[in-house]
């Protein structure tokens, strides 16, 4: 495989706004970012509102910039450029939005071909590419129609068709499903997937909705007041977050582990002991797994996890309430018989015993 | 009546100075209005061309220049239209001091029917690396044209008002008549020919302006 070349690198970045009131505190919304985002990636940044995550995704294209720090598109440094010598650079960086921020008073021709006007390119050369364009996202017989006559995801879908009309490399997408239902958010996504396999356009979407990185992103970010608290591919961190609020984003898609409170529910319900079991990848073997338990007459029930599958890798994990049957405890008792078998099991994933 | 009668040419030749004043006046105070709204609009704090200074100096013009009552900004103005135009009587010079003043007037209207364009719009332009002067004519102008049509509208209103006093320095119009060949001759007839004309000419400018704003808003 070829080594990735970084599109985007950002190296200590800071970007800090004056105080709003005289006397008060300066605001520091992005607090010394390093952050490379390679070529075909879909890098997706996700954190709490006013993690600092719009005004990152700004500094990029230049829409912000930034107080200190160097910002590398395609290896030139925008940090320090003029507004003037941007546009080249912004014609190479395709953006969405939330809110589409579609031009109201033109067709979604005109919007889409927009791009290309600023771009100064021949009206039959933009006829061609916006007629492409609208094709790639469904929305052909629509060319005519005004913004306001389209639903939610079409005008998303016309959004994209403008962000790549003047065929970007970079895409970014400033929480482009947020305002979208389900289903809709789940037609975009899915046009997002296409935009970076069949174009390979290099993907940076914040969100603050841990399934949109979950189906579309291979990389994450997560961001907690201005700063990266955590990154690395989607399956290490929705596995094995490390930190506690990157677990947190973690726990609204992925059925884990139980909570205290649940705990005590299912402690009530069920008298007997209580394991939880880690499975990652093909690493634990899970058939062998519930084949000891099996060998040694101990039956058991699920009662709380579930296993994940993100971007074709398995994960999750699985509480197990345990019952020793007759066989096992004409063996030598029931919690030795468990004990044993448990310590068979924890040479083979991470046991944890709830009490 | 009879005198009405009479006097039917003074009636239409001020009929026709009102629509010479209004029409020039909506053209340059318009335009004005256009510039110090753009101004004001383009200048304040994160837009983008923020500049503190232009912004204070220009609010400031605005809001010293609006609340003077314009029979004494006409007479405050006439050495500045004497300045600009040559002369400080006449329609001309009538043209230029109530430019001057719509001028300020409107663009507190443009300031603020500019505002109504969402910031995201102008960000989406930016984002595609439009400078600031196309966005402000494929984006800020294109958008707010509706709201622009109404704020013009209710601006002739305010021209045909301040064109009534035009007498007071050597201008015609219909104010000019109602006052000459009304009020001062105790004609009512006459006055209230002219307050039925201004009335017409009112109704028909708000309803054209009504049509094309629904047009731009496309509702």
């Amino acid at each position: 495989m070829p080594t990735p070349s970084p599109v985007v690198e950002l190296r200590d970045v800071s970007k800090v706004y004056p105080p709003t009131v005289k006397g008060g505190a300066e605001v520091v919304a992005i607090d010394g970012i390093s952050l490379t985002v390679d070529a075909g990636d879909v890098y997706g940044i996700i954190g709490y509102s006013g993690a600092g995550k719009s005004t990152l995704v700004r500094l990029i294209n230049a829409l912000e910039r930034s107080t200190t720090g160097e910002i590398l598109v395609n290896g030139q440094d925008i940090a320090r450029l003029p507004e003037r010598e941007l546009r080249p650079v912004r014609l190479g960086i395709g953006m969405i939005f939330q809110q589409f921020n579609l031009l109201g008073s033109r067709t979604v021709a005109a919007n889409v071909g927009y791009p290309l006007e600023v771009a100064r390119q021949p009206k039959d050369e933009r006829t061609a590419r916006v007629a492409e364009m609208l094709d790639f996202v469904g929305l052909s017989d629509k060319a005519r129609a005004y913004p306001d006559q389209l639903s939610g995801g079409q005008k998303q879908r016309v959004g994209i068709a403008r962000a790549l009309a003047s065929q970007p490399g970079i895409l970014l997408a400033d929480e482009a499903t947020s305002a979208l239902d389900p289903e809709t958010t789940h037609e975009v996504l899915d046009l997002l997937g296409r935009v970076n396999k069949e174009f390979g356009v290099t993907i940076i979407l914040i969100t603050h909705e841990m399934d949109v990185i979950q189906t579309l992103a291979t990389k994450v970010a997560v961001m907690d007041q201005g700063r990266v608290i955590e990154r690395g591919d989607v399956f290490d961190v929705f596995s094995n977050p490390q930190q506690p609020a990157s677990a947190r984003f973690v726990s609204t898609v992925v059925k884990g582990l139980p909570s205290e409170g649940e705990l005590a529910v299912l402690r009530d319900r069920h008298p007997g002991r209580i394991v939880t079991l880690a499975f990652r990848d093909s690493s634990v073997d899970q058939a062998r797994v519930f084949g000891e338990f099996a060998a040694a007459g101990i039956t058991f029930e699920v009662v709380y996890g579930g296993i994940n599958e993100i971007q074709g890798r398995s994960f999750g994990h699985l509480t197990l309430a345990l019952t020793a049957g007759p066989e096992a405890v004409r063996a030598g008792g029931a919690d030795a018989t468990i004990d044993a078998v448990l310590d068979r099991v924890r040479t083979r994933t991470i046991v944890t015993e709830v009490r | 009546m009879d005198s009405l009668i009479t006097l039917m040419p003074e009636f239409w030749k001020a009929a026709g100075e009102t629509l010479y004043i209004v029409g020039f006046t909506l053209f340059f105070g318009g335009l004005g209005g256009l510039i110090v709204g753009l101004g004001l609009y383009l200048t304040r704090a994160g837009s983008i061309l923020a500049n503190k200074p232009v912004f204070v100096v220009l609010n400031l013009l605005v809001n010293i220049v609006r609340p003077i009552p314009f029979i004494i900004f006409l007479a405050a103005a006439q050495p500045l239209a004497r300045m600009v135009v040559g002369t400080g009587i006449g329609n001309n010079a009538i043209i230029f001091t109530i430019s001057l003043a719509a001028s300020f007037a409107m663009g507190r209207i443009v300031e603020q029917n500019l505002l109504t364009v969402t910031p995201g719009v102008i960000e989406a332009a930016r984002s595609v690396g439009a400078g600031p002067l196309r966005i402000i004519f494929t984006v800020l102008l294109p958008e707010a044209l509706g709201p622009l049509i109404l704020g013009y509208t209710f601006i002739f209103v305010a021209l045909v008002d301040m064109s009534a006093v035009a007498g007071y320095v050597g201008g015609g119009g219909l104010g000019n008549f109602a006052l000459l060949y009304g009020y001062r001759q105790f004609n009512p007839v006459v006055t209230w020919a002219a307050v039925l004309l201004i009335i017409v000419l009112v109704q028909l400018v708000q309803f054209l302006g009504n049509r094309l704003a629904r047009k731009a808003f496309r509702r």
